[in-house]
């Protein structure tokens, strides 16, 4: 079982990572935000199935305190948004 | 060979294309952004080399704290004067020179380990149960070398007066200036109402299970400054001006109940910052909880900037 | 009964794995940024809740099992709302933001 864990851990971070690589090559601002996203929702994912692949819980912590701040860039991002009109008198 | 060797071997060249990927960004908003990527897969790097406590830390900063911070300032930057100006070559291959011969110091540290490295660790898990503790790092934060610690919890606070000292004459008292949202907006309000008592929870759970488990005052305290520059941001509350008695003696608070445990030390125990035996966990709980009060408040203020506008009352 | 809790967590975890990969295609392969990000909340709510569930049953006891349940929750309220933050910054901004 553990080794089919870690298995399933490899492929979410192949997966993830697959994912991010591909998009921090968009130029877009919002498709970075976006993979953000996914590594940290495949970080939470990996965490927790290694927390169980090698006993130890509170890895669990870990992936709560990830689980916590997903959103906290996503919020950052939000309220910066650049006026692409003009973006000198932005204050 | 690891237990997980491909996963591990996976998240170390990961985390060395983000940081790539950081310092070979065009635009300031991607490196940023790059940045707290870094820190998230950093938090699982930790988490494989056993290191929960600082797994942990670098979650709540660097999920957290970095992306606020870095964000605000690309935000800034934008708004500023265009400034064309890049490093000249000289300096950019000075930079990378340095930075590798930190590398090579620390790779050859590494691999030139001695055999049987000396270690106190031992040490500390026999002795551990005289504190009443049971998890290691906390006992080495406030009982074996809680001088550190208070001194640490000081140089936050001498960061904050940093910090503040940027604002002009006229602003001192005032309310920083973090930078809201422009405008009421229902989903983040939303986000602000439903996220900070989840988040108040699993700090004071965080600073509490400190004492047996990976945690402790310092992720804590960093998640309910979190939880509070949400509200900010949503316009839920105001930011305080810096001058307001409640935030000044919660910055103070956690300092001084250290240092209050520590002059009592000399009374009580043998020494300062020494613990009477067999009351050492009922003591260091006290400071742990003084303690992340007055880290929530100095992170939040960091993040929260130098005072602006003078207080309107 | 050992074996059929196996059984049960081999067969959800590598259903959860195949929605994240399906999440992470379509995040890669749609043309727009609100259809990725569309994909980007299946692999939220399906990807990790699938390796949650399966999960359980390997946990040890009950506490442990609710935290696990209790993380996959807060990532899907925060990813619910996160998504709809970021659905408003493009319709502002454009698809090109």
């Amino acid at each position: 079982m553990d080794s089919f864990l870690f298995l399933i851990a490899s492929f979410v971070l192949a997966t993830a990572a697959g994912g991010l690589i591909i998009i921090l090559q968009r130029p877009a601002e919002v498709d970075r935000i976006m993979a953000a996203q996914l590594l940290g929702t495949g970080g939470v994912a990996i965490l927790l199935i290694l927390a169980i692949a090698t006993q130890n819980s509170p890895t669990v912590d870990v992936a709560l305190m990830l689980a916590l701040f997903a959103a906290f860039v996503t919020v950052a991002f939000v309220r910066d948004a650049p006026d692409p009109q003009n973006t000198a008198q932005r204050k | 060979m690891t237990s997980w060797f491909f996963g591990d071997a996976g998240v170390a060249l990961l985390v060395l294309a983000i940081g790539a990927s950081t310092i070979f960004a065009r635009k300031t908003f991607d490196a940023a952004i790059a940045f707290v990527v870094y820190g998230l897969l950093l938090a699982i790097a930790w988490v494989r080399l056993s290191a929960i406590d600082v797994a942990l830390t670098e979650a709540a900063i660097g999920g957290g704290m970095t992306g606020t911070l870095l964000l605000g300032a690309v935000a800034r930057l934008r708004s500023a004067e265009p400034d064309d100006t890049r490093l000249g070559l000289p300096i950019q291959l000075a930079t990378g020179f340095c930075c590798a011969l930190v590398a090579a110091c620390l790779a050859a540290a590494l691999l030139l380990l001695p055999e049987t490295i000396p270690t106190l660790a031992p040490a500390v898990m026999e002795n551990l149960a005289d504190t009443g503790l049971g998890n290691p790092v906390a006992g080495v934060l406030f009982s074996y070398r809680a001088l550190d610690t208070l001194l640490e919890k000081v140089v936050l606070l001498l960061a904050l007066l940093g910090v503040w000292s940027l604002a002009p004459n006229n602003a001192w008292n005032g309310i920083p200036r973090l930078r809201l949202y422009d405008r009421p907006n229902s989903t983040l309000t939303f986000l602000a109402q439903l996220l900070p008592p989840v988040g108040v929870v699993v700090g004071i759970y965080m600073c509490w299970v400190g004492a047996n488990e990976p945690g402790g005052a310092f992720q804590g305290g960093t998640v309910l400054a979190a939880m509070w520059l949400l509200v900010i941001i949503a316009r839920l509350e105001r930011a305080p001006s810096i001058g307001q008695l409640w935030l000044r003696v919660g910055l103070v608070v956690g300092p001084a109940v250290f240092l209050a445990v520590g002059l009592a030390g000399l009374v009580l125990a043998n020494g300062f910052l020494a613990y009477p035996p067999g009351h050492a966990k009922a003591f260091i709980v006290t400071v742990e909880f003084a303690l992340t009060i007055s880290i929530a408040a100095v992170l939040a203020m960091l993040a929260a900037g130098p005072p602006q506008q003078v207080q309107q009352e | 009964m050992e074996f059929a809790l196996d059984l049960f967590t081999v067969f959800t975890l590598l259903a959860g794995a195949l929605f994240f990969l399906a999440g992470t295609v379509g995040l890669i392969r749609f043309p727009d940024p609100l259809t990725r990000l569309h994909a980007l909340t299946k692999v939220d709510n399906l990807g990790l809740g699938l390796v949650v569930v399966g999960l359980v049953p390997q946990a040890d006891g009950w506490v442990a099992a609710l935290k696990l349940v209790i993380v996959w929750l807060l990532v899907q309220l925060s990813g619910a709302i996160v998504t709809q933050l970021i659905a408003g910054a493009i319709r502002e901004r454009g698809p090109s933001a």
